[in-house]
């Protein structure tokens, strides 16, 4: 444990999940920008939107959890749990509230003007309309759904997490004093959005709820029907507890956990204007403050956008599908391993293909002299050709060890489906580490070559997924370096059980995380900037909220390091502090592609060092994990990534700059021109491998002579 | 080039070492597996290692066998140390260990495995070579016991065991019950008391400039993170300032600063403080600590044996420059140890097709020679008995137990009748085979020891031809030889009821 010096004072930190909410805000801002093509718009919003619903169902149930145990001890802002939760419930209310100033000002105008009408009333219906909708309510809907009532003898029914119902007040005919609740699920199984057929040019869709409100009297037949009104909730159903905050935590919550309110409704979302009466039997069934009820000023659940922007054509309206580059070094290479002999290989994702990993693996489970192959896998994708390639290593006789880390979260069931299915041709599965989370992203190849054994390994700060590497942001590395494949190797010794090698090579690896390891750095850059010599880092990542680090960071600061951060998400450092952190600048790069690349520098008076990581700066005190550092030695490899590090500390369009108030801003400009990073690398991948071939066309390409 | 892999079922922990042996690159580790099993406690404690741990450890060398498979292992060796060899039922552990995994064991004993931990050390020749250029003391920390060895020039001087492993000075401590400040104080009182006499037996005019530690926990740290110019060395006063630092440390803290489990922490700094007393005792100035563990050491006899590469360093040139030590502090005579070697190798030479026996023997042959008369330092009557148990009692390191039992009963019988493996019977613990051998080497000192009957060296120059059953000896000498003809007779006889080949003695007189 690190001296708690004065940078330790809470005055110099943000809370996390503010800094969450600020984060989520960012996104927000893009669906504002109308720099973006419309229909990425919608999609930003409704990334929001899950974002959201994620958040509420990890964080804020945790915090609930630490309310109700009666834990008070204060994060590193010094806010104790309901502190958090009451400014967290101010700043999440503000966001729902923006998200649909966004939807209802611009989204819906703008799908308008682009064709495309949303009916968000029935009764805008015209009769036409309203004449499909009912038939289309009683051909498809009405057969799945389960309207339940509530009385003396029928209790209030189970509400699904987060799945949409109708709740309507009734009475009988013969009875208008006696209303009675009633409730009915929107069907999840049904397409959300109802495409209306439409002669002419205009699109019309309308959400399922509508349709269903609208029809809502074939449900309760010998009732009349006095108030309808679509709500959501989210409860806190998550068993596991996750918490980095404090090791007693775990044990105080044990202590607890019988007195807790198992899914306990922490949410609930209800249509702006609902009917008082109806609102209050929501309140007392659910059992929730008001101050976790969130009037909404349009449809609920907005992540159904992504359905929206999923429909066919508008295609002038989406960001053209960015199609991977090949890797210059990889491309028209049957031999990977050659390659890989004759030198480093770097990669940065998605600008650059994910192919050649999975060839990598590909050729080892067909290479007659590749002895093992050894792989963690974290989340693959659904028809993942690693998996496929693994199983095929294993049928055809090499050692497959695969290391399934079980505990990814929301994962659980996907990733156990595949293991089977590696176990059963013959690979050996681990299904993760007991209290450790491993997160590393490692694979090795053994090879028996002419002059003995020889180790491939591919390291990365993504996970092994095909799909999410077209997505987010990562870079690779493929080497043969003989102390990285002893340690790869010794991470597999470890990983299956055998204990810890007595030293490592080049890897830092750590159950307990390498925090050591930067702040041992960090320290170094101090002594040097106090030695009046060159210090800078530059980190990037996508959380930052560990207090050692943040504090070692502030020390260094003060020491005169002059320290640029790029973090997309959580950040609870503070910039600006006078005497503290003047010298550190936070940026955030929210943009089509999820920013999710771990890069390190270190300028080390002029011997800069760069590693890449599989972790962030954040602490793991419950929820250990296995993390990899790995440094980038090669010189021009290094200069790959401190390019990244540069162009995107030169980004005005897509970053966001943290001000001394704790805010984000968009860089102002003032004219310059514009830089936006991921554009750069994605222009970039595709020249170098045009240079590549121009050079290789000079000495290939002849002209065709017409000879007589 | 071949796939090697190196076995160590040592008391705590079971380790297993691939390795690529090639003469062109020499020893090159590939892999490292190691697996943490007590069997120690048990064994220490009950004498027995109990089922679920015969099971477990029959598991993970199963689990060996599946890697040795993957990497094409061409051939293994695996080595038991003492939790293995004090287990009462050592036999039937291992053939049950044989049956259920197929891997054959083989049990070390002390000095077995110490001299494979020197060899281990040896194995890294750049540092070796360079630690040896002054004269330097190993010191080989065990959980028992600890090994201190002295090489002057190079070459091995002496060797002693003490019971002061870590293992049990931390067992003592903990009956102690000590404050974590008097730790330090009370170690080296443990300690001081056993090394003081080691001082003054051996370290007489000694001038140890080097300390080499082979350990399981200072060796890790030295390797990783306290060290000065190169990994694993670092001078007296650097070790000293370390020390220094340790002692206003928690346990704990000690382990979060050097990177190591907390429960290692105590026996860091054993192994620290056993490594600072010997350096204030030798006066040593340089501590390099090589991290090595006996799978190295393992894989290293391998290769020597194997002619694999060109080993540099004479281990039997240590192991005869111990016994001389020994030789030289019971006062044997030097001379006279020279004389009988040269005789008695030049007999074991030409008989070769005869007895049929190798270069080891040949060597045991050349112990027994220069250990024949250590027994008369305690009496001269009882020479051959007392000899016996000199040898016995003394670590001869490099050499088996059974070994070390051919050398001592072979001196034993030079002087006392024979006694015959039948007569022996149930009391001996000798196999036949190492009976026979006894048999033959003793048939061969007990003719030269009648050559130079008179200690005077007359047969400085001798050569044999073996012909038709006779094995002629010409000796070169104007001196009178009466004597020494006159006992011959019976040695002949012994000899040739042996060999069946009967030695005579023609003398040329040079002029």
């Amino acid at each position: 444990m690190a001296e708690r010096t004065e940078y330790y004072n809470p005055e110099y930190f943000t809370n996390r999940e503010l800094s969450w909410v600020l984060f989520n805000h960012r996104i927000l801002g893009e669906s504002k920008d109308v720099k973006n093509p419309f229909f990425e718009r919608l999609k930003f919003l409704s990334i929001t939107a899950s974002n959201l619903d994620e958040f509420f169902m990890v964080r804020v149930a945790s915090l609930k959890d630490m309310v109700h145990a009666g834990y008070t001890k204060p994060d590193i802002a010094g806010m104790k749990p309901k502190k958090q939760l009451q400014e967290l419930n101010v700043a999440t209310h503000e966001l729902v509230k923006e998200q649909y100033k966004v939807y209802n000002k611009q989204m819906l105008p703008g799908l308008l003007q682009h064709g495309l009408r949303i009916i968000e009333r029935y009764e805008q219906l015209n009769e036409e309309q309203a004449e499909y909708v009912d038939k289309y309510f009683m051909e498809n809907v009405y057969p799945v759904l389960t309207p339940m009532a509530v009385d003396s003898s029928r209790p209030f029914p189970l509400i699904r997490n987060k799945s949409l119902n109708i709740g309507a007040l009734v009475y009988k005919n013969d009875n208008v004093q006696e209303v009675t609740f009633a409730t009915v699920q929107v069907p999840s199984v049904l397409p959300r959005l109802v495409q209306i057929p439409q002669d002419g040019e205009e699109k019309v869709i309308i959400f399922l709820e509508q349709i269903i409100e609208k029809n809502i009297d074939k449900l309760f037949l010998n009732y009349q029907i006095e108030a309808v009104c679509p709500f959501r909730i989210m409860r806190n159903a998550d068993l596991s507890i996750e918490e980095d905050e404090a090791e007693d935590l775990l044990k105080e919550i044990e202590k607890q956990l019988k007195k807790r309110q198992w899914g306990q409704v922490i949410r609930l979302e209800v249509e702006a204007g609902v009917e008082k009466q109806l609102l209050d039997i929501l309140k007392e069934e659910l059992v929730i403050e008001d101050d976790d009820v969130y009037e909404i000023d349009g449809a609920l659940d907005l992540t159904v956008l992504m359905k929206l922007y999923g429909i066919d054509g508008y295609k002038h309206l989406k960001n053209p599908g960015y199609t991977p580059k090949p890797v210059p070094e990889f491309k028209d290479k049957t031999d990977l391993f050659e390659q890989i002999r004759q030198g480093d290989v770097f990669m940065h994702h998605p600008y650059q293909s994910f192919q050649p990993v999975v060839d990598f693996i590909k050729q080892a489970s067909k290479d007659p002299e590749v002895l093992a192959i050894k792989q963690t896998l974290y989340r693959v994708s659904g028809n993942s050709p690693i998996i496929a390639a693994l199983a095929q290593a294993a049928e055809n006789g090499k050692q497959v060890t695969v290391l399934v880390e079980l505990k990814a979260r929301f994962d659980e069931e996907n990733n156990i489906i595949w293991a089977k299915k590696l176990e059963q041709a013959g690979c050996h599965v681990i299904y993760g580490l007991v209290g450790l989370k491993t997160h590393c992203k490692i694979t090795l190849v053994v090879r028996k070559e002419e002059d003995g054994i020889r180790r491939y390994v591919h390291l990365g700060t993504g996970n092994y997924n095909d799909s999410t590497a077209k997505l987010y942001t990562d870079v690779g590395l493929m080497t043969c370096n003989e102390q990285i494949g002893e340690d790869a190797t010794a991470v597999f010794n470890m990983l299956s059980g055998y204990s810890e090698p007595r030293s490592w090579n080049k890897l830092s690896v750590a159950p307990l995380w390498l925090k050591d390891k930067f702040l041992s750095l960090i320290a170094r850059e101090k002594k040097h900037a106090l030695n009046g010599r060159n210090a800078h880092i530059i980190a990037k990542m996508n959380s930052l909220c560990d207090p050692d680090v943040i504090a070692a960071l502030y020390e260094a600061s003060a020491a005169g390091v002059k320290i640029d951060l790029i973090v997309r998400g959580i950040c609870c450092l503070k910039v600006g502090i006078p005497g503290i952190s003047e010298n550190i600048t936070v940026r955030s790069i929210v943009g089509n592609f999820l920013e999710h690349a771990r890069i390190f520098y270190f300028e080390n008076d002029g011997k800069a060092e760069v590693y890449c990581a599989s972790a962030d700066w954040m602490p793991r005190n419950l929820e250990r994990r296995v993390e990899i550092l790995f440094p980038l030695e090669k010189e021009e490899i290094k200069q790959k990534a401190i390019h990244i590090l540069q162009v995107q500390l030169s980004d005005n369009a897509k970053a966001h700059l943290l001000k001394k108030d704790g805010k984000y801003d968009k860089i102002n400009r003032r004219g310059a021109e514009l830089v936006v990073a991921q554009d750069i690398f994605c222009s970039e991948a595709s020249d170098v491998v045009k240079s590549k071939e121009e050079k290789e066309h000079e000495r290939v390409f002849l002209p065709k002579v017409h000879v007589e | 080039m071949k796939t090697f892999a190196a076995i160590d079922i040592g008391s705590y922990e079971l380790e297993m070492k691939i390795y690529e042996l090639s003469s062109k690159k020499g020893m090159k580790q590939i892999d490292d597996i190691r697996h943490r099993l007590d069997l120690g406690s048990d064994t220490y404690a009950k004498s027995m290692i109990p089922y679920e741990k015969v099971t477990e450890l029959c598991n993970i060398l199963n689990e060996f066998r599946e890697i040795m498979k993957t990497y094409q292992v061409t051939a293994y060796k695996a080595y038991g140390t003492s939790a293995i060899r004090e287990s009462k039922n050592t036999r039937i552990l291992l053939d049950q260990i044989h049956q259920r995994t197929g891997i054959k064991i083989d049990v070390l004993s002390n000095s077995e495995q110490r001299f494979m931990d020197y060899k281990s050390v040896a194995s890294k020749t750049e540092h070796f070579n360079r630690m040896m250029k002054e004269d330097t003391a190993i010191l080989d920390i065990g959980g028992g016991s600890i090994q201190l060895s002295l090489f002057e020039k190079g070459i091995l001087e002496t060797t002693q065991n003490m019971k002061l492993g870590v293992l049990r000075l931390q067992e003592r401590l903990n009956h102690l019950n000590a404050s974590s400040a008097k730790i330090e104080q009370l170690i080296d009182e443990m300690i001081t008391s056993q090394l003081a006499v080691f001082k003054k037996m051996y370290l007489k005019g000694k001038d140890i400039k080097h300390i080499i530690v082979i350990d399981d926990y200072l060796s890790v740290v030295m390797q990783k993170n306290l060290y000065e110019n190169e990994p694993g060395y670092i001078s007296k006063e650097g070790f000293f300032a370390y020390i220094d630092e340790m002692k206003h440390m928690t346990l704990s803290e000690i382990a979060e600063k050097y990177g190591i489990p907390g429960e290692n922490a105590l026996l860091l700094l054993i192994s620290s403080i056993l490594v600072r007393s010997l350096m204030s005792l030798t006066g040593a100035q340089l501590i390099w600590a090589s991290g090595v563990s006996l799978c190295d050491g393992i894989a290293y006899e391998y290769a020597e044996q194997n002619k694999i590469f060109k080993v540099q360093h004479d281990f039997d040139a240590d192991i005869l420059s111990s016994a001389e030590n020994i030789s030289k502090r019971y006062m044997g005579s030097r001379k006279r140890s020279e004389t009988l070697a040269t005789i008695a190798l030049t007999i074991f030479d030409s008989m070769k097709k005869v007895h049929g026996l190798t270069e080891r023997e040949r060597f045991l042959l050349q112990l027994a020679t220069i250990l024949h008369d250590c027994g008369k330092y305690i009496s001269m009557v009882n020479l051959g008995e007392c000899s016996y148990n000199i040898i016995m009692s003394t670590e001869i390191i490099g050499l088996s137990h059974r070994e070390r039992e051919i050398v001592a009963n072979v001196v034993k019988y030079n002087h006392n009748a024979f006694e015959y493996y039948e007569a022996l019977g149930m009391n001996s613990t000798l196999d036949a085979e190492a009976y026979l051998t006894i048999a033959k080497l003793t048939a061969i000192l007990r003719v030269a020891n009648a050559l130079d009957r008179s200690h005077k060296q007359k047969f400085q120059n001798v050569k044999t031809t073996l012909k038709e059953g006779n094995l002629v000896i010409h000796v070169d000498t104007g001196d009178d030889i009466t004597l020494e003809k006159g006992l011959f007779q019976s040695r002949a006889d012994f000899f040739e009821e042996v060999f069946s080949v009967r030695p005579t003695i023609r003398q040329k007189k040079s002029l």
